[in-house]
């Protein structure tokens, strides 16, 4: 097991966002985590990331109880994670972006040259500037920048936000690409049909709660569920 | 024909090797060819460009906005004065630069890790204030505790440094041999300074700068890399200050004033923040500016009020963000 989410209540203040949640994911799976805006999808990643910790509840990544430790100890544990939005440093080069996730860790398993094998569209790019870059390829330099860090797991919070549908089915055939790498992916999304394609396992989320948790095809057959907390 | 210099201009610049030895056989010549009073400048000049490179890594490269980097700047003039100054109130035990910069350099370097590890848990407005709030306390102590301090007489009788292997002797003490100390010291910085900022550790710094939680999601730990800079920072200040005491025989509690902490700040905005060489342009205009404005005003303040508003307003990053816009332009 990959990650383990044990029954996790989570507060902003005095606002109990986090109702009981669990969640799993295994080696090399990709799960996706669904549900409408608000739904708590956003501080369940905070959680599991160290960013929002979790009050009550385990959070255990490779058997590692990683509820309490601060972010830093979670991404060298080996979660990846991009946030919502463009998660590139604007002010840096392409280059810059990537190498900064680049730390002389042991058994470093990725380098410059296989990274641009997998986004050969940043090899022409590596001195420009983050923010000059497009949607799809500041998209592309973010994952980029995660593998650097040797990651066992990504954690994707909306990669598909503001995509053209061109870029999107790229960036679907990279997250193919992490799982047959061996590397776990949870993916956040508000775009049902994009995250459905890719992944076997579903969760879906509303109002705090896991309100369902199965395989993709049971979702999809079960569309009085899709209207009700997906809208679709 | 403006064109065709313009092409010219591009060639000399792109020649960066000819420019670099026109520096150095400009600096090498100066004491022959300069009088006292420029060469006197040209140091006070080259010592403000350390005070405010060293300043720049924490406000341009890390993003921290320190209003308290004269206590550094302080320090190193009054530990020099209390190791090497011959007056009543100090140890004056030696005057060997191979044992007085180890000494400044570890006594800055301790003090800004304690002050580091505390202000550097905050963030912002809230890390400003304690940096001023601690620079204004040595201010305090320097001119109250006057048994130990001298007050607001500060420390004088600081010799110019001397490097002694014991076989060997050789003393800075004239203006000449001094500005070649400064300059030699300006240099060494400075290349250290490009060699950090283009390494790992530096590139760690831009990315706390653009968005620390994206560093510490990539498996940084960002209060580390910042309390590593604010030493370093300090320790430069402190340098900085223990030449312009060494250059004034004088250590005043002066340098630790909050408008000494705000005219370094306003030589790296002047000069561009996040730049190399920002800060020592910076330097250079805020020392000269006075010097030539006041055979004609008294209030070069008031112009020098006006000239960083409009900076401010118009040219956020400075004369090098100018300059570096132009050459992107042209070419």
């Amino acid at each position: 097991m990959m990650l383990v989410v044990e029954d996790i209540d989570t507060y902003y203040g005095k606002s109990h966002v986090l109702q009981g949640v669990s969640l799993k994911v295994m080696e090399s799976e990709i799960v996706a985590l669904l549900g409408r805006n608000g739904a708590g999808k956003s501080t369940l990643v905070k959680s599991i990331i160290g960013r929002q910790p979790a009050s009550i509840g385990d959070i255990y990544f490779c058997g590692n109880n990683i509820t309490n430790l601060a972010s830093h100890r979670i991404a060298r544990l080996g979660i990846g994670a991009l946030n919502q939005g463009r998660s590139i440093f604007p002010t840096l080069t392409t280059l810059e972006n990537i190498m900064i996730g680049y730390k002389n860790r042991h058994n470093q398993q990725w380098d410059l040259d296989n990274i641009l094998g997998i986004f050969p569209a940043l090899a022409g790019r590596l001195n420009h500037l983050g923010w000059q870059l497009s949607g799809g390829e500041q998209q592309m330099v973010a994952i980029a920048r995660a593998l650097m860090t040797n990651p066992k797991m990504l954690v994707l919070d909306e990669p598909s936000e503001g995509l053209a549908p061109l870029i999107l089915n790229e960036i679907g055939k990279t997250i193919s690409l992490m799982c047959q790498l061996g590397i776990s992916v949870m993916l956040v999304e508000q775009n049902v049909p994009f995250a459905l394609q890719l992944v076997d396992r579903v969760y879906v989320m509303n109002k705090g709660r896991i309100s369902f948790d199965g395989h993709t095809n049971m979702l999809k057959e079960n569309t009085a569920l899709l209207h009700r907390y997906l809208g679709i | 024909m403006v064109e065709r210099l313009d092409t010219m201009y591009q060639r000399l610049l792109s020649r960066k090797i000819l420019v670099a030895v026109i520096i150095v056989v400009l600096a090498v010549a100066a004491p022959h060819i300069a009088n006292t009073y420029t060469i006197s400048l040209l140091i006070e000049v080259l010592i403000f460009s350390i005070f405010a490179m060293s300043l720049n890594l924490l406000v341009g490269y890390t993003g921290l906005p320190s209003f308290g980097h004269a206590a550094f700047f302080g320090l190193g003039a009054y530990i020099i004065a209390y190791i090497s100054g011959v007056n009543d109130l100090t140890l004056s035990f030696t005057n060997n630069i191979l044992l007085t910069l180890p000494i400044v350099i570890i006594g800055t370097g301790i003090i800004a890790l304690i002050v580091g590890s505390l202000a550097l848990r905050t963030d912002g407005i809230y890390f400003l204030m304690i940096t001023l709030a601690f620079a204004q306390m040595l201010f305090s102590v320097a001119m109250r505790w006057s048994a130990v301090t001298g007050g607001s007489d500060g420390l004088i009788g600081i010799p110019r440094p001397e490097i002694d292997l014991g076989v060997w002797k050789y003393s800075f003490e004239s203006r000449t041999a001094f500005y070649y100390f400064v300059v030699t010291t300006f240099v060494a910085i400075y290349f250290g300074l490009h060699n950090i900022i283009h390494s790992p550790f530096g590139l760690a710094l831009k990315g706390i700068k653009s968005n620390q939680m994206r560093m510490q999601a990539l498996g940084y730990k960002t209060l580390h890399y910042k309390i590593g800079v604010f030493v370093l920072a300090g320790v430069i200040a402190g340098i900085a200050g223990m030449l312009l005491a060494q250059f004034y025989w004088h250590a005043s509690p002066e340098n630790l004033y909050w408008t000494m902490s705000g005219q370094a700040l306003i030589m790296v905005i002047l000069g561009g923040v996040g730049t190399l060489i920002g800060p020592v342009i910076g330097a250079t205009l805020m020392r000269l500016l006075p010097n030539i404005t006041s055979t004609y005003t008294n209030n070069w303040q008031s112009y020098m009020g006006i000239m960083l508003i409009v900076f401010v307003l118009c040219a956020p990053n400075g004369i090098m963000g100018i300059l570096l816009k132009k050459l992107k332009n042209n070419q």
